[in-house]
C-alpha cells in the first residue's frame, strides 16, 4: 500500500543540534558522561566541544514527505540503524529531511505484516551527510484495515 | 581510563544493569524525545492498545544501550549502530546492557550488543561498529 511512496522525500529542514536538549537526551538515557554537556570537558577533547549521543537524532524536525498517510496508532518500531560519518556537534547546524526507502509485505503468524522503511538524514551546511537514522516500521493487517487502504 | 582496543574478539565490555524501569523514565524520555506515544506513559491507553500496561519506548533502550561506548570517545565514535527490538520492555523490568567484540581490525572494531532483562530474554539485540581514529 506504500509502494507508490517509495523514493519521496521531505523538504530540508534547519536544526540546531541545542545544548539544553543534549543534556536533557543524555540524562534521558541515563548517560552521565560530561562530554555531553560539559564545556571543559568539551574543551579538552579531541573535538574541542561538546558531542551528542547517537541515538540524539530521535530529537530532530525531518519535515513532512508529502502524501505520506501513516497511521496514528497501532504501529510498531521493529528496526533502527544509525550511521555517522563523525559524531554531531553540540551548536552545530544540520539540514534534515526524510525519505520512503522501502515498502514491503511479508506473511506471518500475526497475519499480513507491511515493513515501511524511512531514512532520516542529516547533512551540514554544505551538503555534506553527517547521518543516517533508518527506521522499520511494522504495519499490522487490523491496521491498514482500519486506514482502508 | 581502559583503551576499547584492549577488548579481544570474545571479550566483552563491562556489562551494565539500570535501575528498575519507572514510569518516571519514560516520562523523561517522552519529554527529551518528542515521542509522546501514550502507550508510553498513560496505563488507560497502553490497555486501549492491547497491551498488559505501558512500555518503553525502543528507542530508550537503543539509547541506553549506546552508552557502553562513551567512555570511548576520544578512541573512536559509533559510526553503525544496528538494532531490531525483539521484544517489549514493561514498568520494573531489570535490564543489562551488553556488548561483546565481534571483530576487530585497526579501523574499526564491530560489537554484537544487547540488552537483556530479568529473565534473560533479549529485548533489544544488534550490532555497532566502533571506528578508531588513527
Amino acid at each position: 500500500m506504500y509502494q507508490h511512496d517509495i523514493g519521496k522525500r521531505s523538504a530540508k529542514v534547519k536544526n540546531v543540534v541545542e545544548r539544553g536538549a543534549v543534556k536533557k537526551f543524555a540524562e534521558a538515557i541515563g548517560d552521565r558522561n560530561p562530554i555531553y554537556w560539559d564545556e571543559e570537558t568539551g574543551k579538552r577533547s579531541r573535538y574541542g566541544r561538546n558531542i551528542a549521543p547517537p541515538t540524539f537524532p530521535r530529537v530532530f524536525d525531518y519535515g513532512v514527505i508529502e502524501g505520506l498517510k501513516l497511521p496514528s496508532k497501532g504501529l510498531i518500531h521493529g528496526e533502527q540503524h544509525f550511521h555517522y560519518e563523525r559524531p554531531l556537534f553540540v551548536g552545530e547546524e544540520l539540514y534534515c529531511y526524510a525519505e520512503v526507502k522501502d515498502y514491503f509485505e511479508k506473511q506471518s503468524s500475526m497475519g499480513l505484516l507491511g515493513f515501511l522503511v524511512i531514512a532520516n538524514n542529516g547533512e551540514d551546511p554544505d551538503g555534506n551527510l553527517v547521518f543516517t537514522s533508518t527506521s522499520t516500521i511494522i504495519i499490522n493487517e487490523a491496521v491498514r484495515k482500519a486506514m482502508s487502504v | 581510563m581502559t583503551s576499547i582496543r584492549k577488548w579481544q574478539v570474545g571479550e566483552s565490555l563491562p556489562e551494565v544493569t539500570l535501575a528498575p524501569v519507572s514510569r518516571l523514565d519514560l516520562i523523561k524520555y517522552a519529554g527529551a524525545s518528542g515521542d509522546y506515544n501514550p502507550i508510553h506513559t498513560i496505563d488507560e491507553e497502553a490497555k486501549k492498545a492491547g497491551l498488559p500496561g505501558i512500555i518503553a519506548h525502543g528507542m530508550w533502550t537503543m539509547g541506553n544501550l549506546a552508552k557502553l561506548f562513551t567512555p570511548y570517545y576520544e578512541e573512536g565514535f559509533v559510526q553503525d549502530y544496528f538494532v531490531r527490538f525483539q521484544s517489549m520492555v514493561f514498568l520494573n523490568d531489570v535490564i543489562t546492557l551488553k556488548a561483546t567484540v565481534k571483530e576487530k581490525d585497526e579501523k574499526a572494531i564491530r560489537f554484537a550488543v544487547a540488552a537483556v532483562n530479568q529473565h534473560g530474554k533479549e529485548v533489544v539485540k544488534g550490532e555497532a561498529v566502533f571506528a578508531l581514529y588513527e
